[in-house]
């Protein structure tokens, strides 16, 4: 029997950085689309990491929260490590799924019809009611196809995980460096079963996508 | 009666928006070409847009005075606003569209039967027709207590029949609404039907404000005389020769006028006898339009070379009129609108 410790180690970064980049994300695409000047600049900054090789992510992420850096020491304090743990790992998931998050939801509050959000102004409604019961609503298709994109995202993150958290079987090692490793210690068989299972985890979540939109139609 | 009161001025890149107007007791159309500012004039008193400086008051109640810094929000202004394609919130029925500004479902269905439309109550808007659609749109208004009524072309999305209903529904609203009311529209027929006093926009100004009879009888300018539905308009020398026309008209003595403008069935058809006279064309035809009820035959005077567009003339007649019978057309002195810009 193989051991299937990376497929719950991959959901459970997958599932840590998501809850994260969620909120993050919801938070700062609000916070964009009602910028009114340094839009293109910050929106830049913000989609990086989809650009960046994973191994330029790996290295400012160690340089970051790595042991001798500011958020390491005050990690330590609390007896708590990021570098080669699964949190680690997370961190490296979040980053690199939080463009895709980002700009996904950015794309749905932005297509949601201005004057709409001009006409509850006028009949008196308060800009959180409006948030509430206008904009969150009606961009939720869209913001809900983010949250299975970026989900879908941790798990093909390799390069920065691998610098971030390392190899470790039964603690940070994921699907995708499963796969590498098996076929590093010329264990075919081994990698064919992990590459089924990726290929069929994916499948499960972008068939999940696509039923999105029916969802949407069938509510209107 | 509360008046409303705008003194505006406003920059958009090049376009430069200056909207000064009073709404008296009667209703008040802006009647504009697309692109005059009438939209803009509208946004910026219900306070979606912010004008640059000026003035904008409901009574004694101030919204905007850009010298004292005052700037109510939108949402505190009670301004109901009819938007063109009206609006709804699309994930909600018609029953929670309205129920989520008056917080009373008594009143919603109150609303719901009063517009006509409790069989949508369970409806989206993308299930609705356009006329449902936009009695929603008015319910929804009218449930947040509007201290004044803007429409925006509330009719643009709607084809002939359901614009005739509509159109008489909104009437109604208005004439049982205690406070000013202001129409943007490019149609004068509507706007002379619903309103009662006129303001033209053109190129972001209002340049002419009038009563609905005196707009339409004695309009101020070109621009105004165009939006009245006058099709005949030509510069004038100071000999009272239309220069776009090419005929040579006879104008009451002491008339300063620049410009003149004919109505297209005022015209009247005349014998060759009196050919070669003031106020008269030697027609040669260039077209014929079959109209619904009517032929538009489009004329310029005999050896008019002008290359204007007003060199052609447009004549409104019977469908029991050839156009091969129409020689000679008359302009009668005492119908031509006389403009001095």
């Amino acid at each position: 029997m193989m051991d299937l410790s990376p497929l719950w180690t991959t959901f459970k970064i997958s599932l840590a950085a998501t809850v994260f980049v969620f909120v993050t994300g919801l938070l700062l695409a609000w916070g964009v689309t009602n910028l009114k000047r340094g839009r293109a600049l910050i929106d830049a900054v913000l989609s990086l990491p989809l650009v960046l090789p994973p191994t330029v992510m790996g290295f400012l992420i160690l340089i970051s929260v790595g042991a001798n850096s500011a958020v390491g020491k005050f990690l330590d304090a609390f007896g708590m490590k990021l570098v080669f743990t699964w949190q680690g790992a997370a961190v490296a998931a979040a980053v690199v799924s939080f463009p895709v998050m980002y700009r996904g939801i950015r794309g749905a509050l932005e297509q949601v019809d201005p004057t709409v959000i001009q006409a509850g102004r006028t009949l008196g409604l308060s800009e959180f009611k409006i948030l509430r019961k206008v904009i969150f609503p009606m961009a939720a298709p869209g913001i809900l196809a983010s949250v299975v994109l970026s989900f879908a995202r941790c798990l093909g993150e390799f390069g920065a995980t691998l610098m971030v958290a390392g190899n470790i079987p039964g603690k940070t090692q994921t699907m995708s460096v499963a796969v590498y490793t098996a076929m590093q210690g010329g264990d075919r068989e081994l990698a064919y079963k992990w590459v089924a299972i990726i290929v069929a985890y994916s499948l499960i979540i972008l068939v999940g996508l696509n039923c999105l939109p029916s969802l949407r139609r069938s509510r209107r | 009666m509360k008046i409303l009161k705008v003194d505006i001025r406003k920059k958009c890149g090049d376009f430069m928006l200056i909207s000064k107007f009073e709404t008296s007791s009667e209703r008040f159309a802006l009647l504009g070409a697309s692109g005059s500012g009438k939209s803009m004039t509208l946004k910026c008193i219900a306070g979606i847009e912010k004008p640059d400086e000026g003035f904008i008051a409901i009574g004694d109640r101030v919204l905007f005075d850009s010298s004292a810094k005052i700037n109510i929000p939108c949402r505190e202004r009670k301004v109901g606003y009819l938007f063109q394609d009206y609006a709804l919130f699309p994930h909600m029925t018609a029953f929670d569209n309205i129920n989520l500004i008056c917080h009373d479902p008594e009143r919603t269905k109150a609303l719901l039967r009063r517009f006509n439309i409790e069989n949508c109550a369970s409806l989206r808007p993308a299930k609705m027709s356009g006329g449902q659609c936009q009695r929603t749109a008015l319910a929804r208004m009218l449930a947040s207590d509007p201290e004044v009524i803007l429409l925006d072309e509330p009719f643009s999305a709607l084809d002939n029949y359901m614009h005739t209903i509509i159109e008489r529904e909104i009437m109604d609203i208005l004439s049982g609404f205690d406070g000013p009311s202001v129409l943007v529209s490019h149609d004068r027929n509507e706007v002379y039907r619903m309103c009662g006093m006129i303001g033209v926009m053109d190129n972001g100004s209002v340049i002419d404000v009038q009563d609905k009879e005196g707009f339409f009888e004695h309009p101020a300018t070109v621009v105004s005389a165009r939006l009245t539905g006058c099709k005949n308009i030509t510069a004038l020398t100071d000999e009272g020769f239309a220069s776009d026309w090419g005929i040579q008209l006879e104008l009451p003595s002491g008339c300063h006028a620049k410009f003149a403008g004919y109505r297209a069935h005022f015209f009247e058809q005349v014998g060759e006898d009196q050919k070669g006279e003031p106020n008269v064309f030697e027609v040669k035809v260039e077209r014929v339009i079959e109209d619904t009820f009517s032929r538009v035959i489009c004329f310029r005077q005999k050896g008019n070379t002008s290359e204007s567009p007003d060199s052609l003339l447009t004549y409104i007649t019977g469908k029991d009129t050839d156009a091969c019978d129409v020689k000679f057309l008359k302009v009668d002195p005492s119908r031509l609108i006389l403009l001095e810009r």
